[in-house]
């Protein structure tokens, strides 16, 4: 059984994020950029699957800028056997992501694809339940648990009251959440190991996907900065404040 | 125009989220809501104010809110609408970008202003930065995030009712079941008040230090990542970027660093109090009132003054 993940480069999370200075978008030249924490679960459970006999292969993917190999190898150092970079001029968004995997899942034929549940810089939390649509496949999003057995996969989701059990036929989507595990650091020698891996790259022009964005950002702005208050001496003087200035209780 | 709102529920109740969609939706024009399932959230759902008419999917495939179901019936639907839309929740965010893939379409989530039928201002990287976007597609998906419009209010409309069909989809999920958590206190993403931990609290057994201090200000219990994924309460609690959004007129943090992560989910909250030991927490930079002290021996002491 192969397994599918989908990996994207993002500004690392320590990150501070700034507002480029014409309002077009957030700066990212010259940021360190990281995989996507979400993929690094993604990737983690994927490579656990396989090492635990339950699949034979896991192939990871990115649609982006030729730098996105780089996430790619670390995917690759982490445990994964193979990658493909889809080449693309901008950051596409989900629903152009989504077409150029549902060519790969169609060409591959995974039984399991495990994406992040969301990527860090735009937060769009889309790409897994598109590609799902597409599919017409079953989706185990926000996934805090997975097992495999007899053909199915049992989902944990974390859903706003709780958490809620699913059972999907396979081959079917499952996207990551925090709490799926915790993603090993790669070894060295796995850094080494992993530049010998097989490393594919495609156009996604070849693919005869439209990646023409459906969004156009009008504009990017910082939000208003709340202003540091005040420290106080005592709790006597909190709860002062509380009632007489804020009026809050 | 007209628009579709999802109305997620849970235990027989409309969620305040979905209200707030609601409220947003009537910015964009007339207003009809999905329900599935429950019978009795149909009835509550007449009344909302600006709704003009409750499509009731009542067939028994439709009753677990199930992805895969939903979003065929959803598309099945989309002709007569310019907008669909949902409260930016778990419910919501599972449902609609699939139906967005259905009517090729690219959703947009976490909207938190609506500018024009076409144009909607969203968040990005944890709220760091605010884009306004315009989609070109011809039916606009979006998610509401409900901190940032008003609740429709409940009582005061007369819409009418129709019962659909239901739509064939591949049945390739099954619901297996679910654990909600019981608690008496308010839902955290409505609530006046939110007393949040974190790693800082130490212990589940510690967390409860937190109790008290709810109960006397009828607050919500939040928590940051740190203190879910060391087990000291459930995921649900979880405020932050990749947990809820939350904007009460007062949140009270206790031993939560405010990593940005965190900050992403509660720094719209009105009034914000911070207490943790060390005087340079990052924390401190958003609150209106902070205390620097170990949290074990303020919060008794803040109980004991409330209740004066
Ligand atoms: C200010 C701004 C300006 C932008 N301008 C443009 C523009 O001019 N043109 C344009 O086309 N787009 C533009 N974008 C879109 C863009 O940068 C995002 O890449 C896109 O919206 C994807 O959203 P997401 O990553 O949040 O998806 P999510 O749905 O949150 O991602 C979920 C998961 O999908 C997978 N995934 C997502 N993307 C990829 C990928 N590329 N490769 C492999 N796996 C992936 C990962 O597993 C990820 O965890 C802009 C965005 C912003 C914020
Ligand atoms: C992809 C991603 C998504 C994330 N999403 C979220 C999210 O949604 N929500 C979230 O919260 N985090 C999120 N995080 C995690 C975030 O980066 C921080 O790690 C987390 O918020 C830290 O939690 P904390 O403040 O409780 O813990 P810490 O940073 O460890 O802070 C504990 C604080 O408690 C104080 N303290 C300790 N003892 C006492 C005492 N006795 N009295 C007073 N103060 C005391 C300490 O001084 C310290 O400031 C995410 C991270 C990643 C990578």
């Amino acid at each position: 059984m192969k397994i599918l993940v989908p990996v994207k480069r993002v500004v690392d999370y320590n990150i501070k994020p700034r507002v480029k200075a014409d309002g077009s978008g957030v700066e990212t030249a010259g940021v360190k950029m990281s995989m996507n924490p979400f993929d690094e679960i993604a990737v983690e459970e994927a490579v656990r699957l396989r090492e635990k006999g339950a699949a034979s292969e896991v192939v990871v993917v990115s649609v982006g800028v030729q730098q996105a190999q780089d996430t790619l190898r670390t995917a690759l150092a982490m445990g994964a056997d193979r990658a493909i970079l889809v080449l693309s001029d901008e950051s596409p968004e989900p629903l152009a992501v989504a077409k150029v995997l549902k060519k790969l899942v169609d060409k591959e034929e995974p039984s399991l694809v495990i994406l992040g549940k969301q990527a860090i810089d735009d937060d769009m939390n889309a790409t897994g339940q598109m590609l799902a649509g597409f599919l017409g496949w079953g989706q185990g999003t926000f996934a805090s648990k997975v097992e495999l057995a007899e053909g199915r996969a049992r989902v944990s989701r974390e859903v706003d009251g709780g958490t809620e059990e699913v059972s999907l036929s396979l081959p079917a989507i499952i996207t990551a959440d925090l709490r799926l595990n915790e993603p090993r650091y790669a070894s060295l020698p796995n850094i080494m190991k992993a530049k010998k891996k097989p490393l594919e790259t495609l156009q996604a022009a070849d693919l005869g996907v439209d990646m023409t964005p459906r969004l156009t950002v009008v504009s990017v702005a910082e939000p208003t900065e709340r202003k540091a208050g005040i420290k106080l001496d005592s709790v006597a003087e909190l709860v002062e404040k509380l009632r007489n200035e804020a009026k809050v209780i | 125009m007209t628009a579709l709102v999802l109305l997620d529920h849970e235990g027989g109740q409309i969620r305040k989220a979905a209200l707030s969609a609601v409220a947003a939706a009537t910015k964009l024009g007339d207003v009809h809501v999905l329900v599935t399932g429950d019978a009795a959230v149909v009835l509550a759902a007449v009344s909302i104010a600006g709704v003009s008419k409750v499509l009731h999917a009542a067939d028994a495939r439709y009753a677990h809110d199930l992805a895969e179901p939903l979003a065929a019936l959803v598309a099945s639907l989309a002709g007569g609408y310019d907008h669909i839309v949902a409260a930016a929740g778990a419910f919501g965010k599972n449902v609609l970008p699939r139906t967005a893939a259905l009517l090729d379409v690219q959703p947009i989530p976490d909207v938190i202003s609506i500018e024009s039928a076409d144009t909607f201002v969203r968040p990005i990287y944890a709220g760091n930065a605010l884009a306004t976007v315009r989609s070109s597609d011809a039916k606009k998906l979006l998610t509401i995030r409900s901190a940032a419009f008003d609740p429709a209010p409940a009582k005061g409309g007369s819409a009418t009712v129709e019962t659909l069909p239901g739509v064939d989809s591949p049945e390739v999920s099954r619901f297996e079941g679910v654990q909600l958590s019981t608690s008496d206190r308010p839902e955290l993403e409505s609530a006046r008040v939110v007393v949040s931990g974190g790693r800082g609290m130490q212990s589940e057994e510690k967390f409860h230090t937190l109790d008290p201090l709810a109960d006397v200000l009828g607050a919500a219990l939040g928590a940051s990542r740190a203190a879910v994924d060391s087990g000291f309460v459930p995921n649900e609690c979880q405020v932050g970027q990749t947990g809820k959004i939350v904007a009460p007129d007062l949140y009270m943090a206790f031993g939560i660093s405010g990593a940005i992560q965190h900050l992403a989910g509660m720094k719209d909250s009105r009034v914000i109090v911070a207490v943790n030991k060390d005087p340079d927490a990052p924390i401190f930079q958003v609150a209106d009132y902070g205390v620097v002290g170990d949290l074990f021996e303020i919060v008794p002491q803040l109980v004991n003054a409330l209740k004066k």
